[in-house]
């Protein structure tokens, strides 16, 4: 595919390589990072430190003491450095990555209690649109989302594709505090609070879901970069039973 | 054993290595920010350097310390004493006896490092031991230390036991502590203000007589730095050409220029993803040198190829484990 190959990669200094598809926020885009943090997932090259994958690519961070003692100088003495054995395997990847969206997209549904005491910003939000809460609840709904990127905080995801009809500027002034769960529109973004920090997006719901599992190593964050995502609404009596659920590990 | 603080200074936290693999969940790397000094003081004690040790900026702890501890300091001179008596930095020191252990202000560098045989007896969250203070996770209690804190320590090995004898038997004067009459060179950190950088992923968007001032002009490190960065002051940069940057990676040691044209060179609690153009990227051989220099004095930018960055890179790491040869033969 096109816009596989014609990746750009430029180094992040000599312990890092960054692969961009594009300079845009684009689904596209998206889901060949995605490809690509997969196919490095499966094949790792010795010395691969960790990936992180965001808006337009991928960053990969290598460890140059690995990569020389095992690589450079027995495979290909005439290169000088780690970053030129990292950018040869990852250009040779690049051609064999077979790009299906049903095989990278994980759909993830988020419960969401909206409005009350659960999203206190419902009620404003609805009135900067001239809507009731319930068109407001239903927009959202509806909305096709992509999860980006995760970054800013433990598990908190960059959310596109939320419709341009609930689009609402952030609060004047930030909250010092918005409760864990917590579901805001920021703007033509939406997201969700893995934990509790301060932040000044309009909240309109709170979901009892963990979003962020400290003790879950392998994914403490339940959603990914490229991840699909729906939100359900639900009852305050079911956000209560989930959150029990949560809370007692059961998971 | 335990350590009770009595002072904590402004900025005290368990650090090791850093988080890694997480990014991709949102969670910072933190770890020390002079990795090299955590590194080495972990070594001289006997510990994996991997280990967490106590980062003191600035100012340092005032400690209680308990009989048979044995610990050492690196990184900045922060003008420790027991008992009134000056404690080298750069060696292993016996406690003979419980005492005070009293840190002061940093004459040289910026941020000193300790560390116990045994290490700090704290959680390990995600693969490491390091304070993550924006998420309150990790560390001591996901927070920097405060009086009253009592850390826990975890057990030395018996060689180290044996080892903290002989040093003791040895030294005949009626001090606290004990220590030994050799040391290792840590003080290279110290050095000049020079600081090697690679090219960043968009300084093709600066205007040639930015990247000239960059390379010539000295830029000053403001009061506003701390762990996630240190901001900068001097003659302002400039786009060529007003540009949206959609938000992608940033490591300790990024160097963004916000619209305001003064740079921001980003440290070891950085974000995972930022959204200001990159002009440089210091190498990661000059990051303990970086992060040693205190608020108010000048740096001065030095570029360099990406395979010269990789073997200072390697040199330093040869270094290190070359001390750490020879730190390991005298501890036995």
């Amino acid at each position: 595919m096109k816009i596989l190959l014609g990746a750009k990669m430029q180094p992040l200094g000599e312990t890092a390589i960054q692969v961009s598809f594009g300079e845009k926020i684009d689904p596209q885009l998206c889901i060949c990072a995605r490809a690509l943090a997969a196919e490095l997932e499966q094949n790792p090259f010795s010395g691969l430190k960790e990936l992180e994958v965001s808006y337009t690519g991928v960053a990969v961070f290598f460890e140059p003491l690995v990569l020389r003692r095992e690589k450079l100088e027995k495979i290909n003495p005439e290169l000088s450095h780690s970053y030129q054995v990292v950018e040869n395997y990852i250009n040779k990847l690049l051609t064999k990555i077979k790009l299906s969206e049903a095989d990278v997209a994980t759909r993830v549904r988020v419960p969401v209690c909206y409005g009350g005491e659960y999203g206190p910003d419902l009620e404003y939000v609805a009135e900067y649109h001239k809507m009731t809460k319930e068109e407001v609840i239903h927009k959202h709904i509806s909305g096709d989302y992509l999860v980006y990127m995760i970054g800013f905080a433990p598990g908190f995801p960059y959310v596109g594709g939320m419709p341009e009809e609930i689009a609402t500027p952030r609060r004047e002034t930030p909250r010092l505090a918005i409760p864990k769960g917590s579901v805001g529109i920021a703007g033509s973004q939406t997201g969700a609070y893995p934990l509790e920090t301060p932040g000044g997006w309009q909240l309109i719901g709170r979901t009892p879901l963990e979003l962020f599992r400290l003790n879950d190593l392998k994914h403490p964050s339940v959603l990914q970069a490229g991840d699909r995502l729906e939100f359900y609404a639900i009852t305050p009596e079911q956000f209560k039973s989930i959150a029990a659920q949560e809370g007692s590990g059961a998971k | 054993m335990n350590i009770l603080v009595k002072k904590s200074g402004p900025m005290s936290t368990l650090q090791d290595l850093g988080r890694i693999g997480y990014q991709k969940h949102g969670v910072l790397v933190n770890g020390a920010m002079d990795s090299f000094s955590s590194r080495l003081a972990n070594l001289l004690v006997g510990n994996n350097p991997e280990e967490a040790s106590l980062e003191m900026t600035m100012l340092g702890a005032t400690m209680q310390l308990q009989e048979g501890m044995i610990f050492a300091l690196t990184g900045a001179d922060l003008a420790a004493t027991i008992d009134g008596q000056p404690v080298p930095r750069f060696r292993p020191i016996c406690v003979k006896r419980d005492c005070l252990l009293t840190c002061g202000f940093g004459k040289q560098g910026c941020r000193g490092y300790f560390a116990v045989a045994g290490g700090f007896d704290v959680p390990i969250i995600m693969g490491s031991k390091s304070t993550y203070l924006r998420a309150k996770i990790g560390g001591f209690e996901g927070r920097a230390l405060a009086e009253g804190d009592v850390l826990k320590v975890g057990a030395s090995s018996a060689a180290m036991q044996i080892f903290a004898q002989r040093v003791m038997q040895k030294d005949g004067v009626n001090s606290a502590f004990a220590t030994v009459s050799w040391y290792v060179p840590g003080t290279f950190i110290f050095g000049d203000d020079v600081i090697r950088v690679t090219k960043g992923q968009q300084y093709d968007w600066f205007t040639e007589e930015s990247i000239h001032d960059f390379f010539n002009e000295p830029y000053s490190i403001t009061l506003q730095s701390d762990r996630m960065g240190y901001r900068l002051e001097g003659t302002l940069l400039q786009y060529k050409e007003k540009r949206e940057l959609v938000s992608e990676p940033v490591i300790f040691g990024s160097i963004q220029v916000p619209a305001d044209g003064n740079p921001i060179i980003l440290l070891a609690d950085c974000q995972t993803a930022g959204g200001y153009p990159k002009i440089a990227q210091v190498v990661c051989a000059d990051l303990p040198r970086l992060v040693q220099r205190q608020p108010k004095t000048d740096l001065h930018f030095k570029q360099v190829s990406l395979a010269e960055a990789e073997r200072l890179y390697l040199q330093q790491e040869d270094f290190l484990n070359k001390l750490a040869e020879v730190i390991k033969r005298n501890l036995q």
